[in-house]
């Protein structure tokens, strides 16, 4: 159900520009108009969301500890994995977001023979994550051939590199070819695990299937469709120099390209794809362990009604005396 | 344990395949067995909290306040604005699945709803439904549930098959935190006064007489005097253990099981072996006669009310700084929240050992000292004449307790402490300890004889990983830090490993330590002839 939701939007949303671009001649609209609300929605959208998370407090300090703490000078300490000063929080950070830390853990358990429990390393979600991550952030880093102009030579150097192999010709981008691999994998394997399907929200499937929209269209344009580069380039341009121009000629194939990457952008600051800026606040990875060194404050902590010495020794001042403990009052 | 439990062979029978009918479909069974009684009335009533009432969780009509929705909502509200954790692990699941199997409940269960993804999901549909545009507007499809009694039913259910022990938030690319989550949970449903009643008993229990049990002044003293005697008998040392004694450098706080039930008792008296062989100036306290703070499993609030009697007591007794015994949620709250709830302890020192000079820099600001760091130290100065041959007919495992793992990196120095009295450690395998290790299944308030299936079902991972030690080494006793493993594990064990006993770190230094003025200690402190040169000790423990 979940799944059928999100291929029918999907397919609506490749259908939309396709049809009215082609037929009803709205180049503009989808060319122009819809890349600018997208982008400002997408902008607008990830700052509130941010601004939303950084503005809350944090009453306690609860680090997951996930390694030896700080504490007697001769055992040795887990800089990373139990960070007590910020260099080590900041190291745990980064290796959290650049390559994943917590999910490289990641173990099957199985139980075996009817009653053992076995752990096996598991690293697929780890490495397909990796891999998407990591290839979709250098397309879009090759993109700014697009946006700039001369093109900077980081991303000319990052083409070449790209394209070491020297496959096909146009030449073959490893990136385009890891990126729709690793998309797929992570799509059919919330499909084909009954275990995934069953938490899977459509809001689960919808990113995935419209980043491999956005993946095959952009994919087909260069290697199939060979649309006109030059063309693009100019509204792109225009885009980002603010005076709009939609050239004559470029195929319908790029305004589904485009629309996609703007539904993209609406969608994320409203959907689960935050977990890009969320990750930097996870209160349990953020903080340092350092929690009997120094204090931590809640800014709103409040009195609470406790129970004091003196009404305890009240309530049984008698049974203390008979058993000839100390008291405060006799 | 009751008559109708399932056997071993039933309950291993686990089907981890996912149900035909959406998770979005409330559906909660209360099997004996798998769930936890109501708050008693009166507790509820002593300690001030909303709607008392007498229900059963069994029962169709749980009696409701009027209203229960928009409270639920208020304080749902506030509490997004309240924690920035709250906010971040609604927001930014995406549903991956690597915590799934991480869950002990999951893998003892094969219930949907005890993956961790799906136990917070039972949270997050109500956040979608009620605090996000896309939820507001696309309801179902965006994965919104209205809080309906049968969701209500369901986070009773599941919030209480949870032991808050991090093992997924390990696991997690965002470090999202089911135990944040269930104490949010937990907080949401006893502000329409749903709560289970051991949770309420015991934190009535504390904040009145100053521990769990609910044991008076008097009861507290006949206890430690009885450890006192006992100990003489089998030592022939008479220690001192002072009460509520003004002046003391120390103030040592236990959790209560260790005064009161076994085999914590054990570990009692280690460490009054200890206490009195290196000649500490501490006292007890009857006020804070309890380290654990079940607390922490019902509200911030309640966790607060109930630890700030250890501040208040070390102020009292004018201590320099304070030790705290084996404990394992105990050391959560004490290392993650117990200065910032009750803080500052500006009138206390820095803590040093008076034995060795070590200051103990990890705990400037708290000043408080978990007592396998005191013991290591100690150790590690040759300060305890120690004979581990001692603890030879005991092969010992050690199983790391959640919360001074995840919540505090307490690792090595329990280690360090049991290789320097133990001849005899294996570890279990490296998925089951330290950081990945498994709880004992009973934590958080759930360790109820009702609840006793579910228990076994949690403790599995835990048992299998005994099993194993067992069949491979020979292991005969899992050591542990924490009051609660001690009193739940035996069982467990009895049902998965028999054969296998439960015992502390401490009881093991008791074991070892060589006292002056001793007579020959035939046995050890469980009155076990221990292995003496061509003499086998008793291996039928």
């Amino acid at each position: 159900m979940n799944l059928f939701f999100s291929l029918v939007v999907i397919a609506v949303l490749i259908v939309l520009p396709w049809v009215l671009v082609g037929a009803a001649g709205l180049d503009y609209l989808f060319g122009v108009i819809v890349p600018y609300v997208a982008l400002a929605v997408f902008v607008v959208g990830l700052i509130m969301r941010v601004l939303q998370w950084a503005r809350l407090p944090v009453p306690f300090r609860i680090p997951t500890t996930c390694g030896q703490q700080k504490s007697l000078p001769w055992i040795k300490p887990s800089k990373l994995e139990s960070p007590y000063s910020t260099w080590g929080v900041i190291g745990r950070m980064l290796l959290e977001v650049l390559f994943f830390r917590s999910l490289f853990r990641n173990t099957r358990s199985e139980l075996r023979d009817g009653a053992r429990l076995t752990y096996f390393a598991d690293k697929w979600l780890w490495a397909g994550g990796l891999a998407f991550h990591w290839t979709f952030l250098i397309v879009v880093a090759r993109h700014f051939r697009f946006f700039l102009e001369p093109v900077p030579w980081c991303v000319s150097v990052m083409e070449g590199l790209d394209s070491f192999f020297q496959v096909g010709l146009p030449i073959i981008y490893l990136t385009d070819v890891i990126i729709i691999a690793a998309l797929t994998y992570l799509f059919f394997r919330r499909v084909v695990n009954p275990r995934l399907r069953y938490i899977s929200l459509a809001g689960d499937y919808f990113p995935l299937l419209l980043l491999l929209g956005i993946a095959v269209s952009g994919v087909w344009m260069r290697y199939f469709d060979k649309t006109d580069v030059v063309g693009i380039k100019e509204l792109t341009m225009g885009l980002v120099t603010l005076s709009p121009v939609v050239p004559e000629g470029i195929s319908a194939l790029f305004f589904v390209h485009l629309f996609l990457v703007s539904a993209l952008l609406i969608y994320f600051p409203f959907s689960k794809l935050v977990h890009a800026g969320g990750v930097f606040f996870s209160p349990t990875r953020n903080l340092a362990n350092n929690n009997r060194v120094k204090r931590h404050i809640n800014p709103w902590d409040y009195p609470v009604k406790v129970h004091t010495y003196e009404e305890y020794e009240d309530e049984f001042r008698d049974v203390m005396k008979a058993a000839e403990m100390p008291l405060e009052k006799e | 344990m009751a008559e109708d439990v399932k056997k071993p062979e039933e309950l291993i029978q686990i089907d981890y395949g996912p149900p035909k009918r959406s998770w979005m479909d409330p559906t909660v069974k209360f099997e004996r067995g798998s769930y936890n009684y109501a708050a008693v009335k009166e507790n509820q009533e002593y300690l001030s909290l909303p709607y008392p009432r007498k229900w059963q969780p069994y029962e169709d009509d749980w009696q409701l306040p009027d209203g229960w929705e928009e409270i639920i909502f208020k304080g749902f509200k506030e509490r997004l604005e309240k924690y920035r954790s709250l906010r971040i692990f609604m927001d930014i699941c995406v549903r991956c699945g690597a915590c799934a199997d991480k869950c002990h409940f999951f893998i003892g269960s094969g219930d949907p709803k005890n993956m961790p993804v799906l136990r917070a999901e039972l949270l997050r549909s109500v956040y979608r439904n009620d605090f996000t545009t896309a939820g507001k507007v696309l309801g179902k499809f965006a994965g919104g549930r209205k809080l309906t009694v049968g969701v209500l039913k369901e986070w009773f259910y599941y919030f209480y098959q949870c032991t808050e022990c991090r093992r997924c938030s390990v696991f997690c690319p965002y470090g999202i935190d089911t135990a944040e989550i269930t104490m949010m949970a937990r907080e949401l449903m006893n502000l329409i006064g749903i709560s289970i009643e051991w949770i309420g008993t015991p934190v009535a229990n504390c904040f009145r007489t100053g521990n769990h049990l609910g044991i008076q002044p008097h009861g507290f003293k006949d206890s430690i005097d009885f450890a006192v005697d006992e100990l003489e008998e089998l030592t022939g040392v008479r220690v001192e253990a002072p009460i509520n004694k003004k002046g003391a450098e120390i103030l040592f706080v236990a959790p209560s099981a260790d005064y009161f039930a076994s085999p914590h008792y054990y570990t009692l008296l280690g460490y009054l072996q200890l206490f009195h062989e290196i000649g500490l100036d501490y006292t007890w306290s009857s006020y804070a006669s309890e380290g654990g703070n079940f607390g922490l499993f019902h509200s911030a609030e309640m966790m607060k009310r109930l630890n700030s009697k250890i501040y208040m007591e070390a102020k009292r007794l004018g201590v320099k700084w304070i030790i705290g015994g084996e404990c394992g949620h105990m050391w959560r709250v004490v290392h993650q929240y117990m200065d910032t709830l009750n803080g500052p302890a500006d009138f206390l020192e820095e803590p040093v050992s008076p034995f060795t000079g070590t200051r103990f820099e990890n705990t400037r600001a708290t000043k408080m000292v978990h007592i396998s760091e005191f013991t290591a130290d100690l150790i590690h100065h040759n300060k305890l004449k120690l004979d581990p041959s001692r603890n030879d007919h005991w092969r010992v495992t050690y199983h790391d307790s959640c919360n001074p793992v995840r919540a505090m990196g307490l690792l090595e120095e329990p280690r360090y402490v049991i290789n320097s009295v133990c001849n005899n450690f294996h570890e279990m395998p490296e998925n089951t300890i330290r950081e990945q290790t498994f709880c004992c299944g009973s934590g958080a308030g759930l360790g109820t004889d009702e609840n006793f299936e579910m228990r076994m079902r949690g403790g599995l991972p835990r048992a299998n990983a005994v099993q194993y030690v067992h069949d491979t080494h020979d292991v005969n006793i899992l050591l542990c830090m924490c009051a609660i493993d001690k009193a739940t594990l035996p069982p467990l064990l009895e049902y998965w490993v028999p054969g296998v006993e439960v015992g502390g770190v401490h009881e093991m230094v008791g074991n070892a330590l060589i006292m002056k003025g001793q007579h020959d200690r035939p046995t050890d402190l469980r009155g076990i002839p221990y292995k003496q040169d061509g003499r086998e000790g008793d291996d039928n423990v």
